[in-house]
């Protein structure tokens, strides 16, 4: 192609799916999300492909479940209370190493909530939210373009190691319009999917999808042999930026909407003379924790400032990853407010105040 | 010596864990022989559901998947769209249907999805050690109606092939049972029927089977056999409830 065009985030992330080859999509309609169903139902019959309005998010994800069994590249959206009622179905997606792509735009809450921009889903998303010993791959973009990147990116990862994988927008994200460009996608590396329910053809013996092992040691074999999997994820599929970390006293930490927002507040704290860093995290699980040891390879003291639309959920990370290496402040809005970029600024005029 | 008997080829050799006397054998094993009788085993994906029939993956010698409590029908939907020239059959027990999973079932048969649904109600939760289900009867003694279910406090038993018969979307209904030679040839025409139906493009069916629990229910094979023919078959009568094949619909 390489043509750019102005899309909004919702529907450039949709076209984005179907160019990786997702031709199934399975949604329920919930703000600030929707333009990616209304994208789908245009879309999908044109190409081929199946949109399909399920009664609920639970019957959607069970769906995904099904076609990600039956070895369909396959996607489903929602956003933060819609995603709480995917939890069962994601919970059996990795338990029965079946690839999809989940979509949160997040919103605010908890309940309800809001409609506006949050990121207080990041424990749901990055600890768990279903029951049991899994992790999903978390990617979290900053921009539309970055969300189109790694909306490819996040069909190949589950394909690669089997394994269902987020995209966490927010609402900021899914209703702004940016150019973007769309690239070719090569799916050519990637493993045959024998194991999907196609029907043996009498040709094979059965494939059975399934995270039910009644035997605790078969269920601890399986859980282990997962934990491999997740092992070579962190080796391989960590992916982060990095600005001014060096010779900074301040470092940032922030991903997402918050992340752009922080380094219109690091350049204004700059011209103050402050010497501020960023680390944004793009993968959210696994989470960058090279970006720390890099920036405490020097031994000097710092402060790393967290920075989220939630009440503090990431800097827990940060916090596991400096491990009392270094101070570490938090900055938040929350319930749909988005911080500044003054906001922020204060807080690390007070922090380098604090250090004077 | 020429054999007559066998095990069908879709039934996986391996022993079920059913208690005995109980029908899922004989479901099973109907199942097992359309499959065969259709040649489409190579062509087949079934969805088992969360109940006594959760190992159902293990029986059917056809490609499986296991769902959630409830969500077979948005399973198998999930298949069916993306293998829309395969066969795609549940076998769900009542609890799974029409209590946890009452939302999917309803919706894959309004959407008339393309799917063969077995649906065994026995008026129990047979694998939590029987608890009430939403077809256990009024009166009936489970483990948590312990003085029989009462209308007042429990509410009342749902006639599922009734209630989905009033949807547009479903091509085939018909409620059987097992307990005799005659019932048994009965309820593998309408197995028969609603698979075909499928390979023909029709849409939803879904083939209701009263059966029994003789363990919950604290009586021998035989004895449950007598109380279904007593007292469910009266609430829940035998027939074609819907069939857009016939002129005439009940």
């Amino acid at each position: 192609m390489g043509n750019k065009v102005l899309m909004k985030g919702n529907e450039a992330l949709a076209e984005a799916a179907i160019r990786a080859g997702c031709k199934h999509f399975f949604g329920y309609p919930i703000t600030p999300q929707t333009e990616v169903s209304a994208y789908m139902a245009k879309k999908m019959p044109k190409i081929g492909g199946v949109f399909l309005q399920a009664e609920s998010e639970v019957a959607a994800i069970n769906m995904v479940y099904g076609a990600g069994g039956a070895g369909a590249r396959v996607m489903t959206s929602s956003s933060s209370p819609g995603i709480s009622l995917k939890q069962e179905g994601i919970s059996y997606i990795a338990g029965a190493d079946v690839p999809c792509v989940i979509i949160n735009i997040v919103r605010g809450g908890p309940g309800l909530g809001g409609i506006q921009p949050a990121q207080s889903d990041y424990y749901q998303a990055v600890k768990g939210g279903g029951h049991g010993d899994y992790h999903l791959v978390v990617l979290a973009p900053s921009s539309i373009q970055e969300m189109v990147d790694l909306t490819a990116d996040a069909f190949d990862i589950g394909d690669k190691y089997r394994c269902p994988v987020m995209i966490m927008g927010d609402g900021m994200l899914g209703q702004m319009m940016e150019p973007v460009e769309f690239k070719d996608t090569d799916t050519a590396s990637l493993p045959e999917k024998d194991w999907a329910t196609t029907g043996t053809d009498m040709k094979r013996k059965k494939n059975i999808i399934n995270s039910l092992f009644i035997e605790p040691k078969d269920l601890e074999d399986l859980v282990l042999a997962r934990q491999k999997k997740y092992d070579e994820i962190e080796a391989n599929e960590v992916r982060y930026e990095t600005e001014d970390i060096e010779d900074a006293d301040i470092i940032l930490v922030a991903y997402g909407t918050t992340a752009r927002i922080a380094k219109t507040a690091m350049s204004k704290a700059k011209a103050k003379g402050l010497k501020v860093g960023i680390i944004r995290p793009i993968t959210l699980w696994p989470f960058p924790y090279e970006a720390f040891e890099k920036a405490l390879a020097d031994g000097k003291k710092k402060t790393f400032l967290a920075v989220e639309m939630s009440m503090g959920q990431m800097v827990d990370d940060v916090k596991i990853a400096v491990n009392g290496r270094a101070d570490v402040d938090f900055f938040g809005r929350t319930g749909g407010i988005v911080p500044t970029p003054n906001e922020i600024l204060n807080k690390i005029e007070e922090i380098a105040g604090g250090d004077k | 010596m020429e054999k007559v008997f066998t095990r069908p080829h879709a039934l996986t050799d391996v022993p079920l864990h059913y208690c005995p006397g109980c029908p899922h054998g004989i479901v099973h094993r109907l199942v097992a022989e359309v499959i065969d009788e259709l040649g489409i085993e190579g062509s087949t994906i079934g969805v088992a559901p969360v109940g006594c029939s959760v190992f159902a993956y293990n029986y059917f010698e056809c490609d499986m998947q296991e769902a959630a409590h409830g969500r077979a029908p948005a399973v198998a939907t999930g298949i069916k769209r993306v293998h829309p020239d395969k066969v795609v059959f549940t076998y769900q027990g009542d609890g799974d249907l029409a209590a946890i999973g009452t939302a999917e079932t309803v919706h894959a048969a309004a959407r008339g999805e393309n799917i063969t649904t077995i649906f065994i109600n026995n008026a129990i939760y047979g694998m939590t050690g029987g608890q009430m289900a939403p077809t256990t009867l009024l009166g009936q003694v489970t483990q948590t109606t312990p003085y029989g279910r009462d209308q007042g406090r429990n509410g009342n038993p749902i006639r599922v092939s009734e209630m989905l018969a009033t949807l547009d979307g479903p091509s085939y209904i018909e409620r059987v049972t097992v307990d005799t030679i005659p019932h048994i040839k009965a309820a593998k025409k309408a197995i028969k029927k609603a698979f075909e139906n499928q390979i023909a493009g029709k849409g939803f069916s879904l083939i209701e089977v009263v059966s029994t629990c003789p363990t919950n229910w604290g009586m021998s094979p035989t004895e449950a056999f007598d109380w279904m023919r007593d007292n469910m078959l009266p609430h829940y009568p035998l027939g074609v409830y819907k069939d857009i094949d016939a002129k005439e619909e009940k």
